[in-house]
């Protein structure tokens, strides 16, 4: 009877299942869906993110360059004869580059117009003239081909941002100097090369002279001073927490204010570090230290949260191992938990190096945002970085400056695909060892 | 007998026959018949002296006034039910339970004479006399030497790498392992298999010459052939150390202990020569468990 009764009762379940069946691969079926539209969704903003991007940044990486020939005239550069580098270094460039200009368009004569003639080249080519001849001064007397940037305009002209067809008024150039330049291209003076100077060279109130290499060395600096105080104050005081803290009452306060910490607005510690490391503690405006000290009190929080989760993923059996064999706690600690932990610990340490490379507000507040031309070559220099001149080439009313932003973007992305890549790449290693 | 064995392990489970009163009397009695340990519980050769030690996690009172002698190279077993306190009773014995947070211990533990609960007493020296094995293998993510090595290398028993590499190999061999792992010490101690992962944790321990070795549940996650060999290792571990082993398996403790130790709910029920526990049980709970009628 007792058989029968499973049998009559197994048979009924069947039937239930099979009803309900349908319903249930209905409802996983459409979870799927769910899932796969927010991917895609999110895919898509991340594409349309980039490629927007890149569209505008990439023309940035090259920059148009005149060829003129040059001669080096001796009672110019170097009247008295001595051919001492402070004279060379201090001879007027600019006259040389007009002189050029001039044999190559000897029609034009008009005051005015001869200005218009040179803003066909950058208000900064004599000082590539002038580099020129301090590393070569043999070619003083001589003539020779130099290649200089050409002005914001014509750059712009050749990556194709103006419509020549527009009526004159409505265009930049003017038919003239449309004419200037279909000349010089006609003789093969104008080039396009790639922009090695756009990784080098410091700001400038001119787009084609601007670089994002002060910018670049300021966040180096910036994050290098963030992670040299950050990673052991946080990994010491996540050890600490987590291994050696007694269990009360102190030690939940100290747990709720570090996750109120990461909580905070990135602002406010900007202020706090106006208020404390600048006005109270006299560390120079503007430096990477004070920013480093900034975004320190920012990834403090993180990378204390990411390193005692790790620590406590560390199976407990591991401790009591090591405890097994009379190792002490710090023994066990530093021999076993700490080893197992280091992946954990490192992927948070890097993605708050990252925050921290990609951070601006804050630095708003301790001057990071000056306009500085002169590449840093400390941490108590000043100097900005690569979000804040972001935000100020953004700010910036000329054109040039447009694609100048762009590309400045794609070098921050770059490093920080670069940081996160390296963190997966830690992580692995470490993992395969353990 | 039976029927109030019977009672003991339905309690929680909403069971019409326990309502009646005549069933609600018998466990009362029952329990009074608890409070004292029946058998022998000194040795004559003591090696650990447990008197009245009593184990709180919090509010919960997990040992209740607990005696019992381990004596010297004398393989003790603790049987008894799940959750009856025999694992928190051995992890006395070497305070591993101090990592526990809220867990108290009251009493006496003594370890030749020295109580081991004492508080200027350190615990790194008595976790080397006293070494431990746990029911999971847990040997360190690192290779075979080193899991070995690691505790003569952190007490420095050995002054030089050719005698720390005797210690590795004494021990591999005192713990069946080397002639399976001898062409490849340098592997992962974690890519051998669970009874293999197990006899290198008892190499581990016994590295560091221990004088006790206590082991929780070596086999529970184990073969039966790696369960043998891991018991043919204690029967051969016996002439050199003491062991405490708790187990569920009654088999078990027949075959590798000469006492046995039943708990029952936190309470010592019954300590006595295996052979007379196993054959003679003198407490109805001891009787009900060994035969298999609980537990």
């Amino acid at each position: 009877m007792n058989s029968e009764a499973t049998h009559v009762l197994s048979r009924r379940t069947a039937d239930i299942v099979k009803a309900s069946l349908g319903r249930r691969h209905a409802a996983e079926r459409r979870f799927r869906l769910y899932g796969l539209m927010s991917i895609g969704a999110g895919i898509l903003m991340l594409v349309i993110l980039l490629v927007s991007i890149f569209g505008q940044g990439y023309r940035a990486f090259s920059q148009t360059y005149v060829g003129l020939d040059v001669s080096f005239d001796p009672a110019v550069i170097d009247p008295d004869g001595g051919r001492s580098p402070e004279a060379l270094a201090s001879a007027d460039y600019g006259a040389l580059l007009k002189r050029a200009l001039g044999e190559l368009f000897p029609d034009v004569t008009e005051r005015q117009d001869k200005r218009a003639l040179h803003r066909l080249i950058s208000a900064g080519a004599s000082y590539a003239v002038r580099d020129e001849i301090l590393a070569h001064p043999e070619l003083v007397g001589h003539s020779a081909r130099i290649w200089v940037a050409a002005g914001a305009d014509v750059d712009l002209l050749e990556k194709g941002y103006f419509d020549r067809s527009a009526a004159e008024a409505e265009r930049r150039m003017k038919d003239r100097e449309l004419a200037w330049v279909d000349r010089l291209k006609a003789e093969g003076r104008l080039e396009r090369r790639f922009n090695a100077k756009f990784f080098t060279a410091g700001d400038s109130r001119d787009p084609e002279q601007a670089g994002i290499g002060g910018a670049l060395m300021g966040s180096f600096y910036t994050v290098l001073v963030t992670l040299v105080l950050s990673l052991p104050i946080g990994v010491a005081a996540a050890i600490y927490l987590e291994e050696f803290a007694p269990r009360n009452h102190w030690v939940d306060f100290i747990e709720v204010n570090i996750n109120n910490l990461a909580a905070v607005p990135s602002i406010v510690f900007g202020l706090l570090g106006l208020a404390v490391f600048i006005n109270f503690l006299g560390v120079p405006r503007s430096s990477p230290l004070v920013g480093g000290l900034v975004l320190t009190l920012m990834t403090l929080p993180v990378i204390i949260i990411a390193a005692r989760s790790a620590l406590k993923a560390v199976p407990p059996s591991i401790r009591e191992a090591a405890m097994g064999v009379g190792a002490s706690p710090m023994q066990t600690v530093f021999h076993h938990v700490v080893p197992l932990a280091m992946p954990g610990m490192l992927t948070g340490a890097i993605i708050g190096m990252s925050r921290a490379l990609g951070e601006s507000a804050p630095l708003l507040m301790i001057g990071m945002v000056a306009f500085i031309v002169d590449i840093p070559h400390g941490i108590f220099d000043p100097a900005t970085v690569l979000p804040v001149q972001v935000y100020l080439w953004a700010d910036s009313p000329e054109r040039g400056f447009v694609e100048r932003t762009s590309a400045a973007i794609l070098v921050l992305l770059a490093f920080l695909i670069l940081m996160n890549g390296t963190a997966v790449y830690l992580r692995r290693r470490f993992e395969r060892r353990w | 007998m039976n029927t109030i064995a019977e009672s003991q392990t339905v309690q929680g489970k909403e069971s019409a026959k326990m309502r009646s009163p005549e069933k609600g009397t018998l466990i009362a009695a029952h329990q009074r018949e608890f409070t004292r340990t029946i058998g022998e519980i000194s040795s004559p050769n003591p090696r650990i002296m447990c008197r009245d030690v009593n184990v709180y996690y919090g509010e919960k009172h997990a040992i209740q006034n607990v005696s019992l002698d381990v004596g010297h190279n004398e393989v003790i077993a603790l049987i008894g039910p799940s959750g009856c306190g025999k694992s928190t009773f051995l992890r006395c014995l070497n305070r591993m339970n101090d990592t526990i947070v809220g867990c108290r211990v009251t009493g006496s533990i003594r370890l030749d004479g020295q109580d081991i609960y004492d508080g200027g007493l350190d615990v790194v020296p008595l976790r080397a006399q006293v070494g431990m094995v746990f029911q999971k293998p847990n040997p360190f993510p690192k290779s075979i030497y080193e899991n070995v090595a690691y505790g003569p290398k952190i007490h420095g028993l050995a002054n030089s790498k050719a005698e720390l590499e005797e210690i590795v190999e004494s021990s591999l061999r005192r713990a069946g392992l080397w002639d399976e792992v001898k062409d490849d010490l340098a592997k992962p101690g974690t890519s051998l298999s669970g009874g293999q992962q197990q006899r290198l944790c008892i190499a581990r321990t016994i590295a560091v010459s221990p004088e006790v070795i206590l082991m929780d549940e070596p086999c529970s996650a184990l073969d039966p052939i790696a369960t043998a060999k891991i018991e043919q290792l204690i029967d051969e571990l016996r002439e050199l150390y003491t062991i405490a082993i708790v187990t569920h398996s009654m088999q078990q403790a027949a075959r590798v202990s000469q006492r046995t130790a039943y708990f029952h709910l936190g309470r010592l029920i019954e300590v006595g020569d295996t052979a007379q526990v196993f054959t003679n049980p003198r407490h109805p709970l001891t009787e009900d468990y060994i035969t298999g009628r609980f537990g």
